[in-house]
């Protein structure tokens, strides 16, 4: 296959083309706008839909509503924009209706900085809107993977009738990198996914009560509440088949850093450097932030191992509660963060690294 | 013996409405009901209700339907329409969902000129949260959250959709009803026709504004409640088309 | 072997376009990773542009790494901001026309100075200094063929063909300075 050079919120807003996706609504935010930018030139062009919200909370419903016609549907934002969404989100959740969104986060808090950052772990995996729903999260860090978690999103937010979010960050959104991209789904393929929705799709049923098409975003009965929400919680329960992550050089590990998106990238470059310098250092990356790879740690030596490090683009660190629960004290968690829109330096991540060695 | 009026089909019977005794909820879902069966548009119908009252009878119509978030209701029913231009797309919303929480999503996709229809219930008055005063709220009515009236220094005025839509090139009809009087419904029965004719011709965005009561929230019987609407509601909000394209 | 490159310089320079034109060239042409990571101020004309090309024959890791191997700087602030990032030993490439040789002052890095504003303005347009810089680099760099930036460059032009022959002029004229300046 051809390798082409594609910006990142591009690959993903063709990643979504190709997996059937044709609907989008959004609403301009930096630095995702290439997204809504490339949906607005492409969907004519696939016999989609796009639409430019009047905001981002006009926009999420919009999606909630293409979606529960049955259509493969999307939306995007960065950090502020995607607190917007949270409403909406969290209706697609209670419903059940499957949507993909996007959030090519940025500095935070408030309107923070529209430069990349690590900012919105504890948006993405604890609380994307009320009720305590949750959702699976996929953290590309690279554009290759960022397009083949988009693709993958589609069929997972489908299977689990939820919503599915991209972490993605500034700087896999903005850069350019080779990528292949997958295979365009047929118009006959997307035909028979939106005919498996067709029962509870909300684009009018030949009148019947009992098969009317009822999207509930809510319910009157407590008795029935309490039945979704453990129905939900089965769901969740059940994710843990899906969970992705890199384990990264652990075999002789001493130092093991842990990261996910652009930082663990970075980090992985520093493993390398490390490595050159006979500093035995390794690297595990959740590709789901959520479901968290909590087995993955415990994989690791503790015998051998003499700290793992968390490496976040975000002050303060927010992913370092996962890793903390995840290694349960058997040796430090140490952390390596930056925020405000500054990247993570190699540097300063092999510098973390050294200042454990060197602590022994 | 001939059979010359029955109940619309659209409405089970054996569910419970949830509406207040001489609310209008019933009387306006009722004539949707008609007009979907006179008009053979059932099988297509998709209603977006809004949050409260608007919501109430979810459970008894036999047709799609889905809930907006709070004010959504317009924006949810644009992704429904695009995504499927073959259904007939309309929201039920009343005057805090359209009017407060929802002005932008109204107002936008009455810009967009989407090719659905909006029922409109304007009371004056939040109801389901228990009596807080609305955009609509008329001057010196009474409510929870304005305990003295509302105070146009205060609140500002009542707030006219329709007209504040004939502002924009859009939208292709715009009427003001009222279910107070026999004669009312049926105008209202015709207007709601002809918003969905409208859509099934592809024409854009029609709305349907009725001024309704809400005796529980304005403290008063239901009979005295069709009195207000015709000395209080009325003169604030006039009947008729305001735009008819 | 990894090469980073910063290039740095106003908006309107054409910064971004020649990153990437050289990535999306290494991209098209050779089986090697690159990035191209570019990075903007709020403001849509006249802040600063400046963008980091990575090409490797390993996994990338930073698409903008603490140190460059190469600076392309094609205006005065640029220099004092990014110089400091340039390794010992690295190459600068000077926008002489605008930035003085001799504010540069360090003296383990190799200069390349390139008249390019004044070349282009020779040339009949300002606007192709920076396909001149990215023929002066690819001719003192070789990091990849040649032939294969001009293919790409004639792509992303090929709905303005007026605007051929002069790019051509301004690569090659590009290409022979940096190449007289291969050490």
């Amino acid at each position: 296959m051809a390798r082409l050079f594609m910006k990142g919120c591009e690959a993903i807003a063709e990643a979504a083309v190709r997996a059937g996706c044709r609907f989008f609504a959004g609403y301009p935010i930096t630095p995702q706008n290439e997204i809504p930018e490339y949906f607005a030139r492409r969907m004519p062009e696939v016999g989609g839909t796009f639409v430019q919200g009047e905001s981002e909370v006009a926009s999420i419903s919009m999606v909630y509503g293409a979606a529960s016609a049955g259509t493969r549907s999307m939306t995007s934002s960065s950090s502020p924009g995607v607190a917007l969404k949270s409403e909406g989100i969290s209706y697609c959740a209670a419903a059940r209706i499957p949507i993909v969104y996007a959030n090519i986060s940025r500095g935070g808090p408030g309107v923070g900085s529209i430069q990349p950052a690590q900012q919105d772990y504890f948006q993405a995996t604890r609380a994307s809107g009320n009720g305590g729903f949750q959702m699976m999260v996929l953290a590309p860090s690279t554009v290759q993977e960022a397009v083949d978690l988009t693709y993958a999103a589609f069929d997972l937010a489908d299977r689990d009738r939820n919503p599915v979010l991209i972490l993605a960050d500034g700087v896999v959104g903005t850069m350019m990198e080779p990528v292949v991209l997958p295979e365009m789904k047929s118009p006959e393929e997307i035909a028979a996914i939106q005919a498996d929705k067709r029962s509870w799709a909300c684009v009018g049923h030949h009148l019947d009560y009992a098969n009317r098409a009822w999207i509930r975003p809510g319910q009157w009965s407590t008795a029935k509440m309490q039945q979704v929400n453990e129905e939900a919680a089965a769901l969740y329960a059940s994710w843990e088949k899906d969970v992705k992550v890199e384990e990264y050089r652990l075999d002789d590990a001493q130092v093991v850093l842990t990261a996910y998106g652009i930082s663990a990238r970075i980090c992985k470059s520093a493993v390398d450097r490390l490595r050159s310098q006979g500093v035995k250092a390794g690297l595990i990356r959740p590709i789901t932030v959520h479901p968290f790879p909590f087995a993955a740690y415990d994989r690791l030596d503790y015998g051998r191992v003499k700290a793992v490090v968390d490496v976040e683009m975000s002050i303060p660190a927010q992913m370092v509660d996962d890793v903390r629960a995840a290694v349960k004290d058997r040796c430090p968690v140490e952390t390596c963060l930056c925020s405000g829109g500054n990247i993570m330096s190699r540097d300063a991540v092999i510098g973390a690294v050294n200042a454990v060695m060197e602590g022994n | 013996m001939e059979l010359i009026y029955s109940r619309t089909k659209t409405i089970q019977e054996d569910k419970v409405s949830g509406f207040c005794p001489g609310c209008m909820h019933s009387t306006v879902i009722k004539l949707i009901g008609e007009v979907l069966e006179e008009l053979d548009l059932v099988d297509k119908a998709a209603c977006v209700l809004g949050i409260g009252c608007c919501g109430l009878h979810m459970d008894y119509i036999a047709y799609d339907n889905t809930t907006a978030p709070h004010g959504r209701a317009c924006a949810v029913a644009t992704g429904i329409k695009r995504a499927s231009p073959d259904s007939l797309v309309f929201t039920y919303q009343g005057d805090g969902d359209f009017a407060a929480i929802g002005l932008g999503e109204s107002i936008s996709a009455a810009n967009r000129g989407e090719n659905i229809t909006v029922i409109f219930i304007n009371n004056g008055i939040y109801g389901m949260t228990g009596g807080q005063m609305a955009p609509t709220t008329l001057i010196g009515m009474k409510a929870s959250t304005a305990p003295k009236g509302r105070d146009a220094r205060e609140h500002g005025y009542p707030m006219h959709m329709c007209e504040i839509l004939d502002q924009l090139t859009a939208p292709v009809y715009l009427e003001r009803t009222s279910c107070n009087t026999p004669q009312n419904v049926i105008k209202t029965k015709n207007a709601i026709k002809k918003a969905f004719r409208n859509q099934v011709e592809g024409r854009g965005f029609s709305m349907v504004e009725i001024v309704t009561s809400c005796p529980t929230n304005w403290g008063m019987d239901a009979l005295a409640a069709l009195d207000y609407i015709e000395e209080k509601m009325l003169p604030e909000f006039p009947l008729g088309v305001v735009r008819d394209r | 072997m990894e090469t980073n490159l910063c290039v740095a310089g106003f908006g309107g320079q054409g910064v971004m376009t020649l990153g990437k034109f050289l990535a999306d060239a290494t991209c098209h042409s050779t089986d090697k990773n690159v990035t191209f990571f570019p990075s903007y101020g709020a403001e849509q004309r006249g802040g600063t542009a400046n963008c980091f090309v990575v090409i490797s024959d390993e996994e990338i890791g930073a698409p903008l790494g603490d140190v460059m191997d190469d600076l392309i700087v094609m205006n005065g602030p640029s220099l004092s901001r990014f110089l400091k990032t340039l390794r010992p030993g690295g190459t600068l490439f000077l926008n002489s026309s605008i930035v003085d040789a001799r504010d540069v002052d360090r003296d383990d890095v190799t200069v390349v100075s390139a008249p390019v504003t004044e070349m282009a303005l020779e040339m009949g347009s300002a606007k192709v200094l920076n396909v001149i810089m990215l023929g002066v680099y690819v001719g003192r760099t070789q990091v990849i063929d040649p032939a294969v930036v001009w293919d790409t460059i004639q792509h992303k032009l090929s709905s303005k063909p007026k605007l051929l022959p002069l790019n051509k002029q301004a690569f090659e004229k590009g290409l022979e300075l940096g190449a007289a300046q291969r050490g």
